[in-house]
């Protein structure tokens, strides 16, 4: 009963090509499920359809038993319980940090102007990043920047949380900085599903690992299983491309 | 140089440097009009609209100001729309301005990155909310180059003005010429009003595509 | 449809040889195009490959010159060198020539800056990783660096010339008889006969400036279209 988030016949297509195909799934509260698979299997775009950035032509995705659905009335409303980070970070140049994190809790939840800074600057103190509250995102690095989209996304108070590669545009000194935010979500007991290609993290975060390939699940497992045995060979094919062999 | 005959001509220039400026800036500002209505049509793809405007900007940005003028100024009339020089000035610099405002605004839409549009959305705003607080102001900073370029280009073709008998700059110097032969002074305070009506503009835009481009732009 | 055609006074376009003579205005305006044009890519050529050499004197000079030509109007710099020039150095210049000379002193300068952006706009990697493949000079700038000038240069530098000629309606300002002054002639001709003469006549010359332009601006889209895509 305490499902938050479930797909159920997830279908599709872009231009005529199948992108993802039957994906069943089922997100329980305070679970954190990864996804992994080779680049192009579709598990960004399985990301986007949970929160109706793009359409779906066959099935449903159900968020607290409402259908999430593009271009239904309600979509704002339930997007609401959906937060989203991306691999581009996406925060807004014109804005300085604090307005960034505040803007939507401001405009779309109404919520008091005072009130939502007093959250916010407490959340960027935890990241460490109070101090950056007047700058622009243009002044911060990509880690820092990525950390303050985290912040915007907990803002609203979202039910799960959806990361899209988040640190695949970082130089590899800042991705610990990131990943080691969304380790302490998970610790709190936060729902996420999170896209990545970060093996070592997916097995330290998963409660659970999503194979996705050829927009297919093809295993479903936790994650030290999944990691020490894989069960089908694409899956092992997949992880062996992580290890280097002088042959 | 006789200074003499500088300062007993300063009055009339001044009076048609006001002119100038009124008219420039009366068009500029309904070219700025023209532009923001004719770029959102393109923006949302208007049906129907849509096509208008495209032929406007095409019209209007393939033929000279001085034959757009001629046109507005002697041909209207004979169809029965009589307008006067100066509401004519107005109108040719607000038209011509538009077209090219138009274009500015629409690539400073278009320049908006789709993903700040999805980040926007995932944050559940609004379509409205999105237009105002993500794409307008990002849209307004990336073309504030081109308006600004596009306001000096104004400002001088307003030069040509005199050709439907307004007493403008060019006017004043032309006539005065003709009058009492009195180049030197005349063209030299021909040039010095233009460098007062243009050099303004020109810091004043610097300054402001600084300032706007230290908001949000050049990562 | 005769009658239709009076009211908007189009029917003075059929008269006698009014028509050439219309056509045959827009043709002195395109021979002054044509020849600034002309002059203009081939000193602005010139210029916007000395601005990049560097020199802080020609850059001095460049500067100061492609800010006059900013700030002032086409039309004050055809009176300055129109009726100044007669005055300050007793030359008599025809209008024609003095609006050739004009033309191409505002259209070189445009072309210099065309030229010295599509310059600068090359990464200084590009020609490192020429010649870091072996390519000599010469090959370096045939298949590397002017192509990707090219490519740049040419949608702007074809842009310029509608701008150009446009700018040439000027030229009846200072007695020039082109088009428009031919159509004004033609409309005072036939004053009593066809009244509404004004409104046929300035349609047609805005309709003729705009099937010359028009293409070019075409043509202009279509390539920085074309080239913007493939990178």
């Amino acid at each position: 009963m305490n499902e938050i988030l479930v797909t159920e016949h997830l279908h599709k297509e872009y231009e005529g090509m199948t992108v993802l195909e039957d994906i069943n799934l089922t997100v329980k509260k305070g679970e954190v499920v990864v996804i992994v698979g080779p680049s192009g299997c579709g598990k960004s775009t399985f990301l986007r359809c949970l929160n109706g950035l793009e359409t779906i032509q066959d099935g449903r995705v159900l968020l607290d038993n409402e259908v999430i659905n593009p271009g239904r009335k309600n979509l704002t409303k339930v997007r609401e319980k959906i937060g989203m980070v991306f691999q581009s970070y996406e925060l807004f140049p014109h804005k300085t940090i604090l307005q960034n994190v505040t803007l939507a809790p401001i405009k779309v939840q109404k919520r008091d102007k005072a009130e939502a800074q007093k959250e916010a600057l407490a959340l960027l103190a935890r990241i460490g990043l109070e101090g950056k509250k007047d700058s622009y995102p243009r002044q911060l690095s990509g880690g820092q920047k990525q950390r303050v989209a985290i912040v915007r996304a907990l803002m609203m108070h979202p039910e799960i949380l959806l990361f899209d590669e988040v640190t695949a545009a970082l130089d590899p000194e800042m991705v610990r900085e990131v990943l080691e935010v969304i380790l302490a979500l998970a610790k709190e007991g936060r729902t996420m599903v999170i896209v990545t290609h970060e093996m070592a993290f997916a097995r330290a975060v998963a409660d659970r690992i999503i194979f996705l390939d050829g927009g297919q699940i093809i295993e479903e497992a936790a994650p030290d299983a999944f990691f020490t045995h894989p069960q089908t060979g694409r899956a092992k094919k997949f992880l062996e491309s992580f290890s280097y062999e002088k042959k | 140089m006789d200074i003499n005959v500088l300062l007993e001509y300063l009055p009339l220039y001044g009076e048609a440097f006001l002119l100038t400026l009124r008219i420039g800036w009366l068009g500029i500002l309904l070219s700025f009009f023209i532009g923001v209505a004719c770029a959102f049509i393109l923006y949302f793809r208007i049906p129907i609209l849509r096509t208008i405007v495209k032929a406007y900007i095409e019209l209007f940005r393939n033929t000279p100001l001085l034959v757009q003028l001629f046109f507005l100024y002697f041909g209207l009339p004979k169809l029965g729309f009589h307008i006067s020089a100066l509401s004519c000035g107005v109108l040719g610099l607000g038209l011509l301005g538009g077209s090219y405002m138009t274009e500015a605004l629409r690539s400073g839409l278009e320049a908006v990155e789709p993903m700040q549009i999805q980040s926007a959305l995932a944050l559940s705003m609004n379509k409205r909310q999105i237009f105002a607080h993500i794409i307008l102001p990002q849209a307004i900073a990336s073309s504030m180059p081109p308006i600004l370029a596009n306001v000096i280009f104004l400002l001088k073709e307003t030069s040509v003005f005199s050709a439907i008998s307004l007493m403008d700059l060019m006017f004043t110097a032309k006539d005065l010429i003709g009058l009492y032969y009195k180049t030197t002074e005349c063209l030299f305070l021909l040039v010095v009003f233009y460098i007062l009506m243009l050099l303004p503009v020109s810091v004043l835009g610097s300054i402001l595509e600084k300032k706007v481009r230290y908001a949000g732009f050049g990562e | 449809m005769n009658t239709l055609l009076q009211q908007f006074g189009f029917d003075v376009l059929f008269k006698g040889t009014n028509m050439l003579r219309l056509l045959g205005g827009l043709g002195v305006a395109l021979k002054i195009s044509i020849l600034s044009v002309s002059i203009s890519i081939v000193l602005g050529i010139l210029l916007g490959i000395l601005m990049t050499l560097g020199n802080p004197l020609i850059n001095a000079i460049a500067r100061v010159y492609l800010e006059i030509v900013r700030f002032m109007p086409q039309m004050v710099l055809l009176f300055l060198v129109y009726f100044g020039a007669t005055k300050a150095f007793g030359l008599n210049l025809s209008a024609q020539t003095a609006s050739i000379a004009v033309f191409s002193f505002w259209g070189t300068a445009e072309m210099a800056d065309l030229v010295r952006g599509s310059l600068n706009s090359i990464s200084r990697l590009q020609y490192e990783t020429a010649q870091a493949l072996g390519l000599n000079r010469a090959q370096t700038y045939l298949y590397v660096l002017i192509p990707q000038m090219v490519r740049r240069l040419l949608p702007l530098s074809i842009n310029l010339v509608t701008r150009m000629i446009k700018t040439t309606s000027l030229v009846m300002m200072i007695g020039i008889v082109e088009v428009l002054k031919v159509g004004q002639q033609i409309i005072e001709a036939n004053r009593k006969a066809s009244p509404n003469a004004a409104f046929g006549v300035f349609a047609t010359v805005f309709f003729l400036y705009f099937i010359v332009c028009f293409p070019i601006s075409m043509l202009s889209g279509y390539l920085e279209k074309r080239w913007e895509n493939k990178g």
